[in-house]
């Protein structure tokens, strides 16, 4: 049950919601060095998740005309085009053989049988070729965090913590007041506007880690539509090992700018249950650099607040002193 | 705009700012009007039923009257400004499905349903002595005035203080920097409003104490004002900007003039009547100041970004060089 670090700091988030004998906590690490932008994942999602439309708009910001996570998007994919960079082999599968690859017929001379060994292909992506550019790509997703300011702000109790570890909303149960909107650190749960009449309109609403699959067995929708493997899902102890190994390879391939976000049991919010290999700093991709949940200050906040109604209790009193 | 705060050592560097295609990091509140309203009729009412408790207790019946009635009145609009808010009053009751300490909202909830009842109780009270009210029910309302009237007053200034939590205990740059004066913001200015309300309704002979809560609470809402702004950094910026700084810049000129007024010549009515509606509009100045800049620093992902690197670029000077 709550214990001392149930605002903040590391903790079983399932066995200190008062699981008895959760299953491993479950979650997602997103690789965004091999996400291709595909938009899989968002399709995979709205598909599942019976989500509608967010309009039909270009946003003028590359590829992105989704602009955010939200009621109705639940995986967003960011692009962020940048130039002035050098870029670095990730190792990502190419076209072309190999290296040391038999030689192939140059084209043209397809009635020439066995051409001389050591002519090169055409296409070729020596290094110094490659463009002063780089794509950056990263599909964000609700965080499910370790201490997950949402759930703790929620005055009806819609927002609870599943044996997984993750955070869900039950929507015959929140009563649409919006608190949970400012108090996410990442943006990510919002109400949903409309249409009027919709049974869902007016319903806070976010990713649930596609709570219903987990509790069948499968892997959520996005993870399963992503070809690239850059949405892994599983549990979230094992995740993190998988993606240490995954920076020292970056790392080690001169991608120096590479880090894990999200990763860390003690950071700001307890470590997520989502957590992401970024190829730059987070906020390039609109996520804050260092959240922390907003239920960490709150014992000084009722302090704070019990000190200032004190005050004004006693000076309702002084006014009530002296002449008429 | 203001200066940084005071005598923040120089030694790291400004934080860098990137943001992705200028989108907000966090997400405004969708809170219209209805919030900061709800917010200052609470302070209002709360502040009332502090001077009628008093009033009761110190024999001033006019004062007690219109602070008794005017907690009930403030109090039904700040219950139909929630309603609204929420937009399907049935669900209102699954905020009672719960108490939840984590939750300043579900604490404001039963704060409320507490301070409620006595409040209304101890307004319709003030029937006791009305021609046409059955003797025997006014004398029952009669003897169950007092305790009603003191109960509301006891529950009073956490209804007025428990709002500044609401606020703080989000993501919002602006509101949750402010945590450490925003309940005394609150407060002050909840003293403030009830004081111009009494010095609206109540004649000069019964109105010093509401004169001396008005006075009081303009000056420490100022002070106190000053002081968060100062401890705010860089967020406080949207205190000062936009529709945001007007209404702040109006809230304290009402609050400072309301307080002058009527310390000059609080005893003539029509200058009482005067500081007590600057007074009044002073305070739901502040309350719709603060929210808009709240909502205005969402919008900017700089207030959310800056602070978070500025913190983290602090935490790697301190930390030993591993």
């Amino acid at each position: 049950m709550a214990g001392r670090h149930s605002l903040f700091g590391p903790i079983d988030p399932a066995a200190d919601a008062g699981w008895v004998d959760p299953p491993p906590r479950k979650g997602f690490f997103t690789d965004t060095s091999v996400c291709i932008g595909c938009k899989a994942c968002e399709v995979a999602c709205k598909e599942w998740n019976l989500l509608p439309d967010d309009g039909f708009e270009l946003l003028g910001s590359s590829y992105d005309n989704t602009g955010a996570l939200g009621s109705t998007t639940w995986r967003h994919v960011a692009f962020v085009e940048q130039g002035g960079r050098a870029s670095v082999d990730l190792g990502m599968p190419g076209l072309g053989p190999p290296a040391p690859a038999p030689a192939a017929p140059a084209p043209g001379a397809g009635a020439v049988a066995g051409a001389p060994p050591g002519s090169e292909p055409p296409v070729s992506a020596a290094p110094a070729e490659r463009p002063d550019f780089r794509w950056l790509m990263s599909s964000d997703v609700c965080k499910h965090c370790t201490h997950a300011a949402c759930l703790d702000v929620c005055p009806t109790g819609s927002l609870f913590r599943t044996e997984f570890g993750t955070v869900v909303v039950q929507p015959d149960v929140c009563n649409g007041c919006g608190y949970c909107v400012p108090a996410c650190p990442y943006g990510v749960i919002e109400r949903r506007p409309g249409p009027a009449g919709d049974p869902l309109a007016g319903i806070a609403q976010k990713c649930t880690l596609c709570y219903d699959r987990l509790r069948s067995g499968a892997e959520p929708a996005c993870a399963k539509a992503c070809p690239t493997d850059s949405i892994q899902f599983g549990d979230v102890e094992e995740l993190r090992e998988r993606a240490a190994a995954r920076l020292d390879v970056l790392r080690a391939a001169g991608q120096d700018e590479a880090r894990l976000y999200g990763a860390e049991p003690d950071d700001g919010v307890g470590g997520t249950g989502a957590f992401f290999l970024l190829l730059d700093e987070p906020e390039v991709y609109g996520l804050p650099p260092d959240p922390v949940v907003t239920t960490k200050d709150l014992p000084h906040m009722f302090n704070r607040a019990s000190a200032a109604a004190v005050a004004l209790l006693a000076g309702a009193a002084l006014s009530f002193l002296g002449r008429r | 705009m203001s200066p940084r705060g005071g005598g923040e050592p120089a030694v790291v560097p400004d934080a860098e700012f990137t943001s992705y295609y200028g989108r907000p990091v966090v997400k405004p509140a969708p809170w219209a009007a209805d919030i900061p309203a709800y917010m200052f009729a609470g302070g209002l009412a709360a502040g009332s039923s502090l001077l009628a408790a008093g009033a009761d207790l110190t024999s001033r019946p006019a004062l007690r009257r219109s602070g008794r009635v005017t907690a009930l009145a403030a109090l039904g609009f700040s219950a139909a400004a929630l309603v609204h808010d929420l937009g399907r009053p049935s669900r209102f009751l699954n905020m009672m499905r719960t108490v939840k300490l984590t939750s300043p909202m579900s604490v404001g909830t039963w704060i409320l349903a507490l301070y409620g009842p006595p409040a209304g109780l101890a307004a319709v009270a003030e029937l006791a002595g009305v021609p046409g009210v059955p003797r025997r029910l006014g004398r029952v309302l009669g003897a169950l005035g007092r305790p009603a009237g003191l109960a509301a007053g006891l529950l009073a200034p956490p209804v007025a203080a428990y709002t500044a939590v609401l606020l703080s205990d989000t993501a919002t740059p602006s509101w949750h920097e402010a945590y450490r004066e925003l309940p005394f913001v609150f407060v002050s200015s909840a003293a403030a409003a009830a004081g111009g309300a009494a010095l609206l309704a109540v004649p000069a002979a019964q109105a010093g104490p509401a004169r001396r809560l008005a006075v009081g609470g303009a000056l420490a809402e100022l002070l106190a004002e000053a002081r968060m702004e100062r401890s705010m950094g860089m967020t406080a910026e949207p205190l000062h900007q936009g529709g945001a700084g007007r209404l702040m810049r109006a809230a304290k000129l009402l609050t400072a003039a309301g307080a002058a007024l009527t310390l000059l010549a609080g005893r003539r009515r029509p200058v009482a009547a005067l500081a007590g509606a600057a007074l009044l509009a002073g305070s739901a100045c502040t309350r719709f100041g603060v929210v808009e800049a709240g909502l205005a620093s969402a919008r900017d992902p700089r207030y959310t970004v800056v602070p978070q690197r500025r913190r983290l670029a602090q935490a790697a000077t301190r930390s030993p060089r591993a």
